[in-house]
């Protein structure tokens, strides 16, 4: 399955870098959020259950939050 | 054009480093201290799940330690943030959709439920108190964003949060004066038998109090980033309601524009 | 290659991008958002360093995983290390706090000053 996994590491790299490069704010902060979702898998793939829940529930979901209301209050989120 | 070149060169030379850090690869054997803690986890612990005994019972200090410095970190921010009055609320834009409201009256509840089984099961199931605390968190964000106007009730939630904290130290403490050392695990409470809910001595009692503690105080931060307003201290004030005019003392200074150097107040 | 070091190098790859997405704009906003990027990949080298090949996660709900039944003890060959996954529990969450707090204090500065491009405010430059 490392195949699978090699994968899933190139697609994390690549929104990486997409989300330093494109232009709107907000695509910028929900790829963000895509690199934490595709950690998340990783650190299950790796054999650490606790880790990936963590990621996910904080990382993915309570930080692009935190970031979207930022925006918004800083006039940037069009 | 230099500080971008500089930064390029500096990006390579780390990139560098890192190249040599991959040559060296992952361990292939565990260490000496978690070699002892997974042996001797279950026995001295009972509780399934290692993690758990590592993060509360061996390395309990850290803990601690986090759960002080996302405190502090809420604090700061509801300083910068805090509240001074309401803002009147534009009722045309902050009405949300049938859906959200409607979906937000049926889940709340099985996820704050959700939340809750996350915290309590944290020493038998992948899991724990920050985990449980974050989706409690959501649950109330969904509450947030459902109705735009509801005041959340403050007092509880400071009360709850600063009680749990004050119990995690409370918990160490009899860990102290039964056992000898702070925040121990060998007899404030029976450790019961493996993979029951209720076993591991103290270990859940300290993820619960955990738990709460983190819902409630993600939930306030959620709270005062989509709410406070900064309280005035000059022309920040009325920036959002009076676009251009403003009153309080200082030099003028002009939104956008290079401004003078010196002749700062 | 081993699956190890494939997420090392993964968790390299998010530290570089993150530094360079740090660094190069000029927008408050993009920085908080490289300086969570490399967060990420730091955490993720961190656990990467503790999955070792072929075991298993350190939840033990099977007997299947003790080597000895009466004193309970665990096989050591059989289950990750627990270690990392602490530490990296205990990053995640300061990772939250310390990117709430810096966007509390952008939004401030907006409120202030108006901009949020790095390089008009000058007021700590001498």
């Amino acid at each position: 399955m490392i195949w699978l996994d090699a994968l899933v590491c190139l697609l994390m790299v690549v929104v990486a870098v997409t989300a330093t490069t494109v232009r709107n704010l907000v695509s910028a902060v929900i790829m963000v959020g895509v690199v934490s979702l595709l950690v998340s898998y990783l650190f299950l793939r790796m054999g650490a259950p606790d880790v990936a829940m963590t990621e996910a529930a904080i990382g993915a979901a309570l930080t692009t939050v935190i970031f979207l209301i930022a925006l918004r209050r800083t006039g940037e989120g069009r | 054009m230099t500080r971008t070149v500089v930064t390029l060169i500096a990006l390579v030379a780390i990139a560098g480093l890192f190249f040599v850090l991959l040559g060296l690869g992952t361990p292939d054997e565990l260490g000496t201290v978690s070699r002892h803690y997974v042996e001797r986890g279950i026995a001295e612990n009972r509780a399934a799940n290692l993690v758990t005994s590592v993060v509360v019972n061996y390395r309990g200090l850290d803990t601690l330690g986090e759960v002080t410095v996302l405190f502090l970190s809420v604090t700061g921010a509801a300083f910068v943030l805090r509240r001074r009055e309401r803002k009147p609320v534009d009722a045309k834009a902050s009405r949300a959709s049938e859906i959200v409201q409607t979906g937000a009256r049926v889940l709340v509840a099985p996820i704050m439920l959700f939340g809750a089984y996350i915290f309590v099961h944290g020493h038998l199931t992948p899991g724990g108190g920050f985990q449980g605390g974050a989706v409690v968190a959501s649950g109330v964000l969904l509450l947030l964003l459902a109705d735009r106007e509801r005041e959340l009730p403050h007092g509880l939630m400071s009360w709850l949060e600063s009680l749990s904290g004050f119990a995690f130290v409370v918990a160490g403490l009899a860990g102290l004066w039964v056992a000898g050392s702070f925040l121990a695990n060998r007899g404030v409470l029976p450790l019961g038998e493996w993979n029951r809910l209720l076993s591991a001595g103290i270990i859940p009692v300290i993820y619960i109090l955990i738990g709460l503690k983190v819902g409630s105080e993600l939930a306030a931060l959620l709270d005062v980033m989509m709410r406070g307003e900064a309280v005035a201290g000059g022309p920040s004030g009325d920036r959002h309601r009076g676009g251009g005019k403003r009153h309080g003392g200082g030099t003028s200074r002009r939104a956008g524009k290079k401004r003078t150097k010196g002749g700062r107040r | 290659m081993n699956a190890g070091t494939l997420y090392l190098g993964a968790g390299f790859a998010l530290v570089l991008t993150g530094l360079a997405c740090a660094l190069l704009r000029r927008n408050l906003l993009r920085m908080v958002l490289g300086f969570s990027i490399v967060d990420t990949g730091v955490h993720l080298i961190i656990a990467s360093v503790g999955s070792l090949a072929g075991r298993t996660a350190p939840i033990i709900d099977d007997p299947a995983l003790l080597s000895d039944a009466t004193t309970l003890a665990v096989d050591a060959t059989a289950v990750v290390d627990p270690v990392p996954q602490a530490l990296v529990l205990t990053a995640i969450v300061i990772g939250v706090g310390v990117t709430a707090l810096m966007l509390t204090y952008i939004v401030r500065l907006h409120d202030r000053a108006g901009t949020l491009d790095v390089r008009e405010l000058r007021e700590l430059k001498w």
